[in-house]
């Protein structure tokens, strides 16, 4: 038993549940998206069938990926951290139980309602309003579960990942809620309270910040306990990390309109989100710095440790795209950027080399706690994994690139007699390459959950051999 | 924007801004600590916190994006009800390079325009020029080769709903056409449609005779607009019978939702979008289709 008795007896149990579904819906996700990427090059794939058609299977694998996956991704840490921190078990496990299977029952019903194409229509809310009720009655009791963990805290001060949970927690409670207002009509449909122009003003209001609080924040608070944890190494700044913090918190909130840029959106609007995203620029790189600056004096670690390398690459890919975020934002680019794939691989730049990969390091280093081992079972197979996560990446938003730039080149050509050069769907045919490159970067870097997946079946099972580690450290090197 | 809530805006955006610089401010530390070895003196799990200073790049990126911030809130709209110095709308720059086409392009279109269209069809550049804007504005319908679809009329044939002149194609693409086929479901009942269909059929056959169970309610019923012989009246865009084009389908069971349920078909205007030139242009890469 690795469990020492210096401190309480935390709840292992629901963050060893989170852990496992973690796994389990990254796979499914992201096979989903490898589907819907396929059926982009091949639309044969659609097989006639209305359950499996694009507009139907793309917002389950953004829900899949997003709530799913990083839900479950950011449930478990969050869970696992607030009570290592606060040196305090769960105030409740009936609430923690509650909390794991609400949200399991949310992922089915999700899985169920969109394939037969119940939804809201707006994008990353598209469940309808029984299931976003029962979101916001399991959001508020992880949020009973979490605050009150923190308030039962024996250190004196509290962690500052858990100033990002908290933060993520609260803001993606009041999103969620505002947003989600509908008059219903049927079980299976309703229709937003809001209307026109302040309807899309309130859906990017949620949009962008489901990015900046659920797919920021959270995992930036997964970072601030992994990374220091995984490299042996104190927090960079503390100071870097309250300025980072706060800036982040009190901006992020403004970005939305970048999402409606030359659009009925009044100008004062667009280009208020349009300075505050390019503010963000900076708080954002905060918590990349403090992040690879924590490995100071220790960047040997990264030669030998896989799980070190994947959380370092992905605060690169979180930096490279919060670059991109607020370049895209300037109007100017937006006119050229905006509607293209460069949109898509901006997203997963975001999504594959930051969530994913700062989700898959955390887990690698959770499993074997939660297993009672004394690591993974294969390290090989986590390198493995690494590169081909790095690899598909690259390749999905280096041909989203290449395709958003075509795309927005050809829409806006025009001939000597003042009329477009090409049609749409001229440019659809010059994605396919692109298209191709990316089904390809999705499937490995799918095909490497499967990996993990097979590598968390060994380390539960087995136990590992102490001559082990070393064969497979060197088969590593 | 009342007063009021151009203020809350302006409000807002100065605290946030404000309170964010002194955030910036109130946090710096331009001293390194002895070996950078000051710790916060917390430890949460075994996790320990230096305190070292904000680095120095990181601070003037934030000072200046700070900066451009302010200047842009000066210069374009954003701050509530404040237009900015520089008083700039997307709609005034929209209408600004739309005024700036339309003077680059004037004297081309106009010099074309000023061909009659059997002409102008017969000029392969202008052609060229008509077979762009007919991609852009009508293809989506009528399809890239202009041959339609069910619902959508062939523009390569001889056969014309509203009139194959110039005129009427100039007068079909400027406002548009609205068909209005009535649904007969309630006045003829099954049995009638059945037998109207199976009328409808023979005529486009040559094989109508005035024996069918349906030839009288024919003349009482559709040839107003149909006319006497089915050959149809280009005046209502009611399509000739007697031929064997189907704008929705010639099947005996797509005939008889074509009676039962009517048709209404839609070809939207084009004057609001489109300047009288450019229709003529396309008029004439019409007329050319079926002309050549």
């Amino acid at each position: 038993m690795s469990a020492s008795f210096d401190h309480p007896v935390y709840n292992y149990k629901v963050v060893r549940q989170f852990t496992v579904m973690t796994v389990v819906w990254g796979i499914v996700g992201m096979l989903v998206g490898v589907l819907i990427a396929a059926q982009l090059v091949w639309p044969i794939l659609n097989f006639d069938l209305p359950w499996l058609h694009f507009g139907r299977l793309r917002p389950l694998h953004t829900n899949a990926v997003i709530f799913a996956f990083g839900g479950c991704a950011l449930f478990a840490s969050s869970l696992f951290v607030v009570q290592r921190t606060c040196q305090a078990p769960l105030i409740s496990n009936k609430l923690a139980a509650f909390v794991f299977w609400g949200w399991q029952l949310i992922i089915l019903l999700a899985a169920i309602s969109l394939p037969m194409g119940w939804t809201s229509g707006k994008e990353y809310a598209e469940l309808e309003w029984p299931i976003d009720i029962l979101i916001a009655v399991v959001w508020v009791a992880y949020a009973i579960l979490f605050f009150g963990t923190i308030m039962k805290r024996k250190t004196s001060h509290i962690y500052v990942a858990n100033w990002f949970f908290g933060a993520f927690i609260i803001t993606v409670a009041v999103l969620h809620i505002v947003n989600s207002l509908a008059v219903p009509v049927t079980l299976t449909k309703s229709y937003s309270v809001y209307a026109g122009a302040v309807d899309a003003m309130v859906q990017w209001w949620y949009g962008h910040n489901a990015v900046g609080f659920f797919l920021t924040a959270g995992f930036l608070g997964i970072m601030y306990y992994f990374v220091p944890k995984q490299a042996e190494r104190p927090v960079y700044s503390y100071r870097l990390s309250i300025v980072h913090f706060w800036a982040l918190i009190a901006i992020y909130i403004w970005a939305g309109p970048h999402h409606l840029h030359y659009t009925a959106l009044p100008d004062w609007a667009q280009s208020l989100g349009m300075v505050m995203s390019l503010l963000l620029l900076a708080p954002s790189w905060g918590g990349m710095i403090n992040g690879v600056m924590t490995l100071s004096g220790a960047w040997h670690k990264l030669r030998d440790d896989p799980i070190l390398r994947f959380l370092i690459v992905s605060l690169s890919f979180y930096g490279m795209s919060t670059f991109e975020g607020p370049m895209m934002s300037i109007k100017t680019v937006n006119s050229l950027s905006h509607y293209t794939d460069w949109t898509i691989g901006h997203v997963h730049s975001g999504a594959l080399g930051w969530v994913a990969m700062v989700s898959i390091g955390c887990m690698y280093h959770l499993i074997p706690i939660m297993f009672n081992r004394a690591r993974m079972y294969s390290i090989r197979l986590i390198n493995v994994h690494f590169w081909m996560s790095t690899i598909g990446t690259v390749l999905y938003i280096a041909s989203m690139w290449v395709n958003g730039i075509i795309q927005g080149l050809m829409w806006r050509a025009y001939n000597s007699d003042n009329s477009l050069s090409y049609s749409f769907v001229q440019s659809v045919e010059a994605s396919y390459p692109g298209y191709l490159v990316r089904f390809l970067g999705g499937a490995i870097f799918a095909a490497g959950m499967l990996l993990m997946a097979y590598n968390l079946w060994l380390t539960a099972t087995r136990e590992n051999h102490e001559d082990e580690p070393l064969k497979s450290e060197e088969g590593a090197q | 924007m009342s007063s009021f809530w151009s203020l809350w805006i302006i409000v807002l955006t100065i605290v946030t801004l404000v309170g964010v610089t002194w955030l910036l401010f109130a946090n710096r530390k331009t001293r390194l600590n002895a070996e950078n070895e000051a710790k916060t003196g917390h430890v949460y799990d075994g996790i320990e916190e230096y305190d070292n200073p904000l680095p120095a790049w990181w601070f003037n990126l934030f000072v200046l994006t700070l900066i451009f911030t302010v200047g842009y809130l000066v210069f374009y709209p954003g701050m509530g009800n404040f237009k900015g110095l520089l008083k700039w709308t997307s709609i005034q720059q929209w209408q600004e390079e739309v005024d700036a086409a339309e003077e680059k392009f004037k004297p081309l279109y106009q010099s074309l325009a000023a061909k009659p269209i059997p002409e102008l069809a017969k000029d392969k550049e202008a052609m060229k020029i008509g077979q762009r804007l007919f991609a852009n504005s009508c293809a989506t319908c009528h399809g890239s080769d202009a041959g339609g679809a069910i619902g959508y009329p062939n523009l390569r044939d001889h056969d014309w709903l509203y009139g194959g002149e110039p005129d009427n194609i100039v007068t079909s693409i400027k406002g548009g056409r609205n068909a209005v086929m009535p649904a007969w479901a309630n006045t003829l009942g099954g049995k009638g449609l059945e037998d109207m269909a199976s009328y409808v059929l023979a005529l486009s056959k040559g094989e109508a005779s005035s024996e069918h169970p349906a030839a009288e309610t024919f003349q009482t019923m559709c040839s107003v607009c149909h006319g006497a012989d089915g050959s149809g009246n280009i005046a209502l865009g009611a399509p000739n019978l007697t031929d064997d084009i189907w704008l929705y389908g010639g099947k005996p069971e797509q005939i008889l939702q074509s009676l039962a349920i009517g048709r209404n078909g839609k070809m939207p205007a084009q004057q609001d979008i489109l300047s009288p030139e450019k229709i003529h242009i396309l008029s004439a890469y019409v007329y050319s289709l079926s002309n050549e």
